[in-house]
């Protein structure tokens, strides 16, 4: 996928992958001059030279840098990710209450041979799809959608997988007015109650609790370059240091990127994405993401119903890093009494 | 979702500490209401539980104000107070908040949760003080949240908790933001025991809070005028067209919206949390009730509310 979109750091690719695609064309057409025996050997060492290039950028992607690739304007979407990894996709539409809201897209599909409940945020490529998607800023009748969806699953013993991509949740009047808040609520409520596997992978940006919303899952996933933060870095830096400039330290300090929520015990696995990015090969990237969610799936489709959600409601019981400090600490004079 | 900063003041003196606007008068003797400006005796304006005589303004409470004004006297028995923030992240300034605000509140965290009677019904009550980094949700407070409902569960207690938060806490990243989900599945795993669920928001109830376990409750009760929403009002302007209408995010716009059951005034709390744990099945000790008909007649006397 040749893209037309350059981060500063592919700049260095950029060109050549200009330079590669000149050559291919000229050994392509048997009737140019400049077509000589030589350039199949020219272009195979300036590939190797490509690959060489790409895994050093790729080897030292700083925070910032990965927050640029989650929000790669060619990075594949949950409808790619549902194209490429899964088939006969039926789409179903509205939340029976209010809308259809199109940053959610939800529905019913196969994915190696196993009929299943997926569900994700949608943004948009050009700028009419993005304003039907709203940019990916799901409403509250997107998480109602999601959460009438997922109770068929329920209903008819299906596994869900959900695909994470969004900014966040939308703030704006109308979905205040409708209760995002509760929404969203409601759909982790919901999630953590389910009697099915449900496997998440953030595909893109995990935006805070518009992405956390359909994440409460049995097994979270990440892509190698996604990220899953609770704040924008602009919006952290705005806050720390009034300047929302200061957005590379920022998404530095807030340790969003796969390897770190690994680390801090959020997600099972980081799924690895092709050299350069999941932009340069959307089928490749679906196959690996595929094979990953099939794996966690057959692990847990074994399970009973009052097994998951058990094991569902521990996995999150047991996130969070505190001490419990001797009893009889300092309380304004309230002796802690009972467990403490 | 983060709390602090993401909302505008609702006016000039709002959020001012008191001691800051009281400066013309002998200190401690006098305070200033925050929205109306009256000067009013601090002994007079504590008996009214720190609301407005003038106004009705419902002024922010520390965890423990607020536990002496809801609870029966002597009733309240802290739990899991010894559960301490950590720096996980090695966030900036991250330790320097936290030391400020245990030095502000004497608390090892911004939530107090414990056992309580409140009008003769035992519970188990959470508070929060928005005092500790904006009553911001991290991982003692989501600890914390859980074991309440734990405790509820084991003890066949209901649970009531006033939220005074701005939201998550973005200083704990990703772990933060866990207690969104952790908070929630508590509360559905709470449902399974048919025991009450009741949240009082105050102000203010933001952000990843109210986009949790605030707004599971069985019952959701909100004092007057306080700001509830899920981001502000100068996010909502940026995202939307729409200009945020007269109102936004207020307890009564709320109500209005179908997210809240009633607005409730400070004193009429206790008796409303009461009434409704009653109706929904819970029983009353066998405790006398002399002191708290002492407490309302000394409220009579400086006349709360309008």
């Amino acid at each position: 996928m040749a893209s037309k979109t350059v981060l500063d750091f592919e700049r260095s690719i950029a060109d050549l992958d200009e330079n590669l695609s000149k050559l291919r064309e000229i050994v392509a057409d048997r009737s140019n001059p400049e077509n000589t025996a030589s350039l199949p050997g020219e272009i195979a060492s300036l590939e190797e030279h490509r690959v060489a290039i790409l895994r050093e950028l790729f080897a030292r992607l700083t925070p910032w840098d990965k927050v640029l690739l989650a929000r790669h304007e060619k990075r594949p979407y949950t409808l790619d990710y549902i194209g490429n990894m899964m088939t006969e996709f039926e789409e179903l539409h509205g939340d029976r209450t209010y809308s259809d809201d199109g940053a959610i897209v939800a529905g019913l599909a196969r994915i190696d041979d196993i009929p299943i409940v997926v569900v994700g945020h949608q943004k948009g490529r050009d700028i009419k799809q993005r304003q039907q998607r709203n940019f990916g800023y799901a409403r509250p009748e997107g998480y109602r959608k999601s959460g009438r969806v997922m109770k068929l699953a329920a209903k008819f013993n299906l596994p869900i997988v959900t695909l994470i991509d969004t900014p966040a949740a939308s703030a704006d009047v109308g979905a205040e007015e409708r209760g995002i808040s509760e929404a969203i609520a409601h759909s982790m409520y919901d999630m953590s109650l389910l009697p099915v596997p449900i496997v998440s992978a953030v595909i893109g940006e995990g935006g805070s609790g518009g992405a956390l919303g359909l994440a409460v899952a049995d097994r979270v996933l990440m892509l190698e370059h996604s990220v899953y933060s609770i704040i924008p870095p602009e919006g952290c830096a705005a806050i720390l240091w009034r300047d929302p400039e200061r957005k590379i330290e920022a998404a530095s300090a807030l340790k969003l990127t796969a390897q770190n929520a690994l680390d801090l015990g959020i997600i099972e696995e980081i799924v690895p994405e092709p050299l350069g990015g999941a932009h340069r090969d959307y089928v490749a990237v679906a196959e690996t993401l595929r094979d990953a969610l099939v794996r966690h799936l057959h692990d847990l489709m074994g399970k009973s119903g009052d097994e998951l959600v058990q094991l569902r409601y521990q996995r999150f019981r047991s996130i969070g890093r505190y001490i419990e400090a001797p009893v009889g600490g300092n309380h304004n004079g309230h002796k802690p009494v009972g467990d403490a | 979702m983060a709390s602090e900063g993401w909302f505008r003041k609702r006016s000039k003196f709002s959020g001012a500490p008191a001691e800051q606007v009281t400066n013309a008068v002998p200190e401690g003797v006098a305070t200033k209401c925050q929205r109306c400006t009256q000067i009013l005796f601090t002994k007079d304006f504590e008996k009214n539980l720190k609301v407005c005589p003038q106004c009705g303004f419902h002024h922010k409470l520390t965890a423990d104000e607020r536990i002496d004004y809801t609870v029966d006297d002597g009733t309240f028995a802290g739990l899991s107070d010894n559960l301490v923030s950590v720096d996980p992240l090695q966030f900036p300034e991250y330790q320097a908040k936290l030391e400020k605000g245990r030095q502000t509140t004497g608390m090892n965290d911004g939530t107090r949760i414990g056992v309580a009677e409140i009008r003769r019904v035992p519970c188990v009550l959470g508070v929060t003080d928005f005092r500790f980094m904006g009553g911001s949700l991290g991982s003692v407070c989501g600890e914390k949240i859980v074991r309440a409902f734990e405790a509820g569960a084991e003890r066949g207690l209901p649970v009531v908790f006033f939220i005074a938060s701005g939201g998550a806490r973005m200083h704990e990243g990703l772990l933060s933001l866990m207690q969104m989900a952790k908070t929630s599945a508590a509360v559905a795993a709470f449902g399974r025991h048919s025991l009450p669920y009741l949240v009082v928001m105050t102000d203010p109830t933001t952000g990843g809070v109210v986009a949790s376990y605030a707004s599971l409750a069985d019952i959701i009760l909100a004092e007057p005028e306080a700001l509830i929403g899920f981001a502000g009002a100068r996010v909502a302007a940026q995202a939307s067209t729409q200009k945020p209408p007269e109102g936004y995010q207020t307890a009564e716009w709320q109500l209005g919206r179908g997210q809240v059951d009633q607005v409730v005034h400070r004193r009429d709390l206790p008796d409303t949390i009461a009434s409704l744990l009653l109706l929904l099945g819970c029983r009353q000790s066998e405790r006398t009730i002399d002191e708290e008909v002492e407490e309302d007649e000394v409220l009579s006397e400086v006349g709360v509310g309008q």
